[in-house]
């Protein structure tokens, strides 16, 4: 919980991570990517304030501790949600698994939420332990990476028939948040891997099921805003658009949210700080402080209000997963509110 | 004989000026901006035999190699047109597919020869679709500027905007399309189709032009700030050769 000039905020981080991209952990063959990897988060925590930078070996892996300190003591994180990313062809034990997570969530019973993965790609057997993973760690979410690269296939597509039988487990098992990660990839080489078609598509044939959409689709915001005003289960994950924008690119900040707000409205956009890439205290600390600037570029946007800001840190994201929020910090009158930019039947 | 241009330099050889300024109209296809505004030449040198020596380098290890091809490819080409130019050397530094890359552009070889088993597809509808985003960002831009003069952009021609480098830079990507772009040409058109916009539907296509502004900027700051935290630069830094 955050506390500024007599409000409350309620903060759900709906993006984190525990990994460990050490050395040690390297898959030998594969240190150079390995290597490169992790230096280039390492690079987009540059786009943070000097002080919340941190050398490499620190970043490559943190403690437990440090992770706790730095969403819950200092923080005000009141929940976590734990995305993972396997990369078992760089890592040994992979670089942030569900497994690595649970254990950790384990430990520190109400503060986070564990969501997994799943490839259609691993067919039967996937299914099946897709569904194991869900009952064992009580998942609500999943997150998917639909350019991962595998054998001799070069990433898959939502569309895939085999991609459906995997989203109806979801929706059989109530994991009803499907994150897809759209945003910088490698593979496959010649695909746009930014194309948000593919969510397009299973918006609609899910109704039932939540899409957020990490990192808004950067750097093709304006295809996912697009998209975004025809489905009405599609949310904005605005982890990096807060971390990487804010503090580094302010103006572009502002412009990127007066979009989002203007083409998805204030009940759609969920935050999350992407650690280790960026801590949440500057992040949460500075979304309260921050207002639409007065410039005549930005002069399309209004500027954001107090329940807004509750909305987008903390009470969307509950809604989506069931958080319990303490009575003093809901909204006392909660309204959908339609964005503007949505078209006129 | 020797030639002399009005600096004194021969003008019978590539100097680096004349580099530097080819490697100027190079874009990244993504961000619509010169590598040499963006601080992606990491250096050009030309020596007074005219064999010029240029690395490229990206703001991480893993962008897109399909752009790094683009780019690579695009700044090769640019330079090797360069009268008096006796020798090239271009190479993008620091990419996980930086030797590919290097060996393809070097070859002439195409994305899909570079990548054999990995790619399947050349890059010119990318380049396209790009292209198509660059004029809806543009169109933003020059609307921006009749903010205030009480002209109505639904209604206007090309020849009809103030002149100034917004519109001309505007008509540029739009003959690269093969859109109309001449003074009688209307300023609203929609990319895809070459079609007038609808003075109806005028309102919509300018808050989508203005998204798609936003978009390729916000990105081209990410990738402006990746540079700059990979090599230590200062902003002054980004764009000197």
């Amino acid at each position: 919980m955050y506390e500024k000039d007599g409000e409350k905020y309620f903060v759900v981080d709906a993006h984190t991570h525990f990994w460990d991209a050490s050395p040690g952990n390297w898959v030998k063959g594969q240190e150079e990517y390995a290597k490169g990897w992790i230096e280039c988060f390492h690079a987009y925590q540059g786009l943070g304030p000097k002080e919340t930078h941190w050398p490499i070996d620190r970043f490559q892996k943190y403690s437990e501790e440090l992770m706790m300190h730095d969403l819950f003591e200092v923080g005000h994180v009141d929940t976590a949600i734990f995305q993972p990313t396997n990369l078992r062809q760089w890592y040994k034990n992979g670089f942030n698994t569900t497994e690595a997570d649970a254990a950790l969530a384990e430990k520190h019973p109400g503060k986070f939420l564990v969501n997994t993965t799943f490839d259609p790609r691993e067919g039967d057997e996937g299914l099946k332990a897709l569904e194991e993973r869900v009952k064992r760690y009580g998942c609500k979410g999943v997150k998917l990476y639909t350019a991962e690269w595998r054998g001799d296939s070069r990433g898959w597509s939502l569309k895939d028939p085999e991609a459906a039988r995997f989203l109806e487990k979801c929706e059989e098992l109530g994991v009803k948040n499907v994150h897809i990660h759209k945003g910088p990839t490698i593979w496959p080489l010649d695909k746009d891997a930014f194309d948000v078609s593919d969510v397009d598509h299973v918006a609609t044939d899910f109704q039932g099921l939540n899409f957020i959409v990490e990192h808004v689709g950067l750097p093709r915001i304006e295809d996912f805003c697009f998209m975004a005003t025809q489905e009405r289960n599609v949310y904005a994950g605005l982890a990096v658009v807060v971390g990487g924008l804010m503090h580094a690119r302010p103006k572009f900040f502002a412009k990127v949210m007066g979009e989002l707000m203007f083409w998805l409205g204030e009940d759609k956009l969920i935050f999350g700080a992407d650690y280790a890439i960026w801590e949440p205290k500057w992040q949460v600390e500075g979304f309260v402080d921050w207002n639409m600037p007065d410039d005549d570029e930005l002069s399309d946007f209004a500027p954001l209000t107090v329940d807004q800001k509750k909305k987008i840190l903390g009470l969307n994201a509950a809604r989506l997963y069931d958080i319990d929020v303490p009575a003093e910090l809901k909204l006392a009158d909660p309204k959908d509110v339609e964005p503007v930019g949505v078209p006129n039947p | 004989m020797t030639a002399l241009d009005e600096r004194g330099v021969r003008a019978d050889r590539a100097d680096h000026a004349t580099v530097w300024s080819a490697l100027g109209t190079v874009r990244d296809p993504e961000l619509d901006e010169p590598l040499t505004d963006l601080g992606f030449v990491a250096c050009c040198e030309v020596s007074e035999a005219g064999h010029a020596v240029i690395r490229l380098r990206l703001p991480t290890y893993f962008c897109a190699p399909n752009f790094a091809f683009l780019m690579v490819a695009d700044a090769y080409d640019a330079v090797a047109g360069v009268p008096g130019l006796t020798g090239l050397d271009i190479r993008l530094d620091d990419h996980f597919a930086s030797d590919v890359i290097n060996r393809g552009v070097a070859a002439r070889q195409g994305f899909v020869a570079s990548f054999e088993g990995e790619a399947v597809d050349e890059l010119d509808s990318l380049r396209y679709d790009f292209v198509r985003k660059a004029v809806l960002a543009g169109t933003d831009r020059v609307c921006r500027t009749l903010a205030g003069t009480g002209l109505d952009p639904a209604s206007l021609t090309l020849g009809e905007v103030p002149p100034g480098p917004d519109v001309e830079r505007l008509r540029a990507r739009r003959r690269e399309l093969g859109l109309p772009a001449e003074d009688g040409d209307p300023l609203l058109l929609d990319p895809a189709t070459g079609q007038a916009v609808a003075p109806a539907d005028a309102k919509r296509h300018l808050a989508f032009a203005r998204l798609t502004r936003t978009s390729m900027e916000a990105n081209s700051g990410v990738c402006r700030g990746m540079l700059r935290a990979r090599y230590s630069l200062t902003t002054e830094e980004e764009g000197t050769g």
